[in-house]
């Protein structure tokens, strides 16, 4: 099974599968993006208290899902890094951190223009906001750290020991945090037997957290096949895939 | 235990030798605490209720500042790549490396910090938490700060980025330990935050060594 797991995430194997997944990925992050963008920001109802507002939600959440999600999948690449020392997932790691930071930012600014018309400030120091932030900080701790070493394998194993300190880490400091200060509402959507969203906004809500996911492995897919041949530019797989497209 | 003792007294030794470095974080603590009311305003209620955090965020910058000490020097003459290779457990000898650090530096902050809490008018009631909560949370600074060092060893310039590095994992511990003191302050009970700390202390010795041995493995490939 390891001979085969280890030709199935060898660069040249990687390359022709994520061919497809990246395509398919894409189309369906564009499918789920169009119906859901439709129900969210023209059929359904606006809330009774915060009127038209509430439609940063379908934005808002699922990108702050995604920037916790990003982590999960780095974390996972940073394991198979340090275990099994596969090239894949040492480029996987990067390529999260960037696109993680870059959801978990886009978290931060939709949450500060709906936190304005809300709480009536664009920020407050509050448990959820502040984890957040934090999340932000320790993307940006992965992305300069894999950066800065002259040897990319070197960075990548380096960044992975840090994602790896930093997933036994997230949970105390989102429990400190929380203890801290609370002002965010409360989970809404997490309590499924008895969700305190109504279906009319939970379904467009689910369909945009999907098309986020998949534009998120479509995202990663490019990123990861694109530094993949960078990387990879001196060996023969990548001269004679040149030669092919000339 | 012999190879932990024996690169205790190694390390506290060379420290000794160096003193003047040693008391460069001490010093910066002091300056950078007095820069406050002079900063902020002179006003006694107001600085009482900033004191605990002050000092605290003050002493993680002045901890911070010092952890380039802990592998620079044996990692710039070679020392370290030796010790590393010596037969026995490397992860005893980080963990007596980091100890000795924790010895030389964590422990002057932890003795200086009841002079800080006079500039600042800290309640007298809160002090005993203020001396507690450095005692159980300076070990954790080092041990973390650990993994930052180890990681950016090989690189130049490699002190500033292994504070941004180091400071997110620093909030959880800042946090317990200005609550415990504000709640001393008015006199609260307090036992939980130390058991809180006492716990991410125990936590962060028995897996920090692994990561730093790992991250040194990194630091010479």
């Amino acid at each position: 099974m390891f001979t085969f797991l280890h030709k199935f995430a060898s660069p040249q194997y990687f390359y022709a599968w994520s061919a497809s997944w990246q395509k398919w990925s894409s189309i369906l992050a564009v499918l789920l993006m169009s119906v859901g963008l439709y129900y969210s920001l023209l059929n359904s109802p606006a809330d009774y208290q915060q009127g038209e507002t509430v439609r940063i939600m379908y934005v808002h959440v699922p990108a702050a899902w995604l920037s916790m999600f990003g982590y999960m999948v780095m974390a996972s690449a940073a394991i198979v890094t340090l275990i099994w020392r596969i090239k894949v997932a040492e480029i996987m790691i990067g390529q999260c951190a960037v696109i993680g930071a870059s959801f978990t930012a886009l978290a931060l600014i939709t949450g500060m223009l709906w936190g304005k018309p809300m709480w009536g400030a664009y920020w407050v120091w509050d448990a959820r906001l502040t984890s957040e932030l934090v999340l932000l900080f320790l993307y940006f701790g992965v992305i300069a750290l894999s950066g800065a070493f002259d040897d990319e394998r070197a960075g990548a194993r380096a960044a992975a020991i840090l994602t790896v300190v930093g997933i036994v880490n997230i949970p105390i400091i989102h429990y400190s945090v929380e203890w801290w200060n609370t002002l965010h509402q409360g989970p809404t959507v997490s309590k499924f037997d008895s969700p305190s969203a109504h279906p009319s906004m939970l379904i467009p809500l689910l369909i945009m957290a999907l098309a986020f996911k998949a534009y998120f492995f479509a995202l990663l897919f490019k990123r990861a096949r694109a530094e993949l041949l960078l990387r990879e530019r001196n060996t023969s797989w990548v001269k004679a895939l040149l030669k092919d497209t000339e | 235990m012999r190879l932990f003792l024996f690169i205790f007294k190694r390390d506290i030794l060379l420290a000794i030798r160096r003193r003047r470095e040693l008391a460069n974080p001490l010093v910066f603590f002091i300056m950078v605490v007095s820069m406050f009311p002079l900063g902020v305003t002179p006003d006694h209620a107001f600085l009482a209720e900033l004191a605990a955090g002050v000092i605290w965020v003050t002493a993680l910058l002045a901890a911070l500042m010092s952890m380039d000490n802990m592998f620079r020097s044996d990692y710039d003459d070679g020392s370290l790549e030796q010790l590393l290779l010596m037969p026995g457990s490397k992860v005893v000898l980080i963990a007596a490396k980091i100890a000795a650090h924790w010895f030389s530096i964590g422990l002057p902050l932890v003795i200086i910090a009841p002079l800080m809490s006079f500039l600042l008018f800290l309640p007298t009631q809160a002090l005993p938490s203020l001396i507690i909560t450095l005692l159980i949370s300076t070990p954790i600074l080092s041990l973390l700060g650990a993994v930052g060092v180890a990681l950016t060893l090989s690189l130049r310039g490699g002190g500033v980025l292994s504070s941004l590095l180091t400071l997110p994992f620093y909030i959880p511990v800042l946090i317990f330990s200005t609550m415990a003191i504000n709640a001393a302050a008015v006199n609260q009970p307090v036992s939980g935050y130390y058991a809180l700390l006492a716990a991410f202390l125990i936590v962060s010795i028995l897996l920090v060594p692994f990561a730093v041995v790992a991250a040194l493995r990194v630091s010479y490939s």
